[in-house]
């Protein structure tokens, strides 16, 4: 049976990790390769790097982290943040990712959905969607790490990018990120009813209880978290046991 | 002894040839790995790995735009029976045809097709993400437990024509081949090179591995 994925993000800036709460005030909690290393051999089903440096000076710094992550860890890792162009995916891929997660690049240009895909493979192209509720069962799409409102329909613009060739969602929650209180398991169900791609959850789990819920009722094909496991509340294995004592399919 | 690892542009070319560089660090008589294109240097090897992502005939079309790609690699493979491994598409090429976007037609080295994964509507297509395999006894599966969870990204596979060249299957929730077997010519549809610690031991096995 293929296995709900379990998958740390870690928010890179400038080289380190930090992770915001309702995307401010940030907090250093380490280097990406040392922590990529210890989730890695935890078992983690993959690894996920939010590139959130600003400046594209500084932006060369990524490139290094995720060489010598890839060097370190033999599961697949995304990266995503500032990916702009099919240079900069092609870039990401020499050093390492295994698949790139394109946000703001693919709402100015749909068509670098399809062209991507078409490039290097659906399986390699994740759309991020940063979505905030707008009223009942309905969801806008926000773009520029979640400072820019649109009026774009989140769920018709997941299954456009579907159609186009994505080859999986990473749909956050605006409205839960950094909260605790869990997925916005609505919007997921929403959106994961309605495609055939798979569905990464992203944004509010606060505890064990919530992983589960992302399957159960957000319809989830994977569950990403960050913080959580950052400052060492819950390791991944204590994820996946909960999982497992649910009869949640993980691979242990 | 060389092992050529095939640059045709594939977009797990990286991983594919990190995962290799580090298990083959700790064999006793390491290979010395090149990656390359070049037909000269690809005749020279004593094992082949063929890695592979996207689309069956963007990967073919990719390969045979290299001048004389093909033909070393039928030379080696075929006449001279040196191992071979293909990864993922790399892995589905050795088919006979594939029905990605149209027919597409493979090297043929193994009989069979590509088809689409036929799966009920709530399965997600792509198949993406750590599924376990059972598979038929083999010196390329040494070590590894039945029911191993390796990790798999695709929406199409290899249905061979013969039972005994699919070793290794996985469930979603029919069937489908996560490993072929001819003579000298390995694949797998998942992703060793992504498949952590499980993943390291194919790779070690087809480094150890003499086909007779």
């Amino acid at each position: 049976m293929l296995k709900k994925r379990i998958i740390p993000c870690l928010d890179v800036d400038r080289g380190r990790v930090v992770k915001g709460v309702n995307f401010v005030d940030l907090i250093d909690a380490g280097d990406p390769v040392e922590q990529a290393k210890i989730y890695n051999s935890e078992g983690a089903d993959e690894l996920c790097f939010l590139d959130i440096t600003a400046s594209s000076d500084d932006r060369e710094t990524l490139f290094e982290v995720v060489k010598k992550t890839a060097e370190n860890c033999f599961i697949p890792l995304t990266v995503g943040g500032g990916v702009r162009t099919i240079d900069d995916i092609s870039r990401l891929l020499h050093h390492g990712a295994d698949k790139v997660s394109v946000n703001t690049a693919a709402v100015e240009n749909i068509n670098l959905v399809a062209k991507a895909a078409k490039k290097y493979g659906s399986s390699t192209i994740v759309i991020a969607v940063d979505a905030k509720k707008t009223g009942d069962k309905s969801w806008n799409i926000f773009t520029h790490g979640g400072r820019k409102s649109t009026d774009i329909d989140a769920l018709e613009y997941c299954i456009e990018v579907a159609n186009l060739g994505a080859g999986e969602i990473l749909l956050t929650s605006m409205d839960r990120d950094g909260t605790k209180i869990g997925f916005d398991n609505e919007l997921l169900s929403t959106v994961s009813s309605s495609i055939d791609i798979p569905v990464i959850a992203s944004g509010g789990v606060g505890n064990l209880e919530h992983f589960v819920e992302g399957v159960l009722k957000g319809g989830a094909s994977a569950l990403l978290a960050a913080s959580i496991f950052h400052f060492g509340e819950y390791s991944i294995k204590d994820v996946k046991t909960y999982l497992a004592e649910q009869n949640i399919a993980v691979r242990i | 002894m060389k092992l050529v690892i095939i640059n045709y542009g594939s977009g797990n070319l990286h991983s594919v040839h990190k995962a290799f560089e580090v298990v083959n660090n700790n064999l006793e008589n390491p290979y010395e790995i090149i990656v390359t294109n070049t037909p000269s240097e690809i005749l020279n090897a004593d094992k082949l790995v063929l890695p592979g992502v996207g689309a069956f005939q963007d990967c073919k079309n990719a390969i045979h735009k290299i001048d004389g790609l093909f033909e070393s690699l039928e030379q080696l493979v075929i006449v001279e029976k040196k191992a071979f491994m293909g990864i993922c598409v790399g892995m589905q090429l050795l088919a006979e045809k594939s029905l990605e976007f149209g027919e597409c037609e493979g090297f043929g080295w193994i009989p069979g097709e590509v088809i689409k994964i036929e799966a009920p509507v709530d399965y997600k297509i792509p198949h993406m993400g750590w599924n376990e395999i059972t598979y038929s006894n083999h010196e390329l599966l040494i070590n590894i437990p039945q029911n191993t969870d390796f990790y798999f990204v695709h929406s199409y596979y290899f249905r061979t024509k013969k039972n005994e060249n699919c070793i290794a299957t996985t469930n979603y929730p029919n069937p489908i081949t996560a490993a072929v077997i001819k003579e000298n010519i390995f694949g797998t549809q998942f992703h060793p090179e992504k498949s952590h610690n499980n993943g390291k031991k194919i790779i070690k096995n087809f480094l150890e591995w003499e086909p007779s």
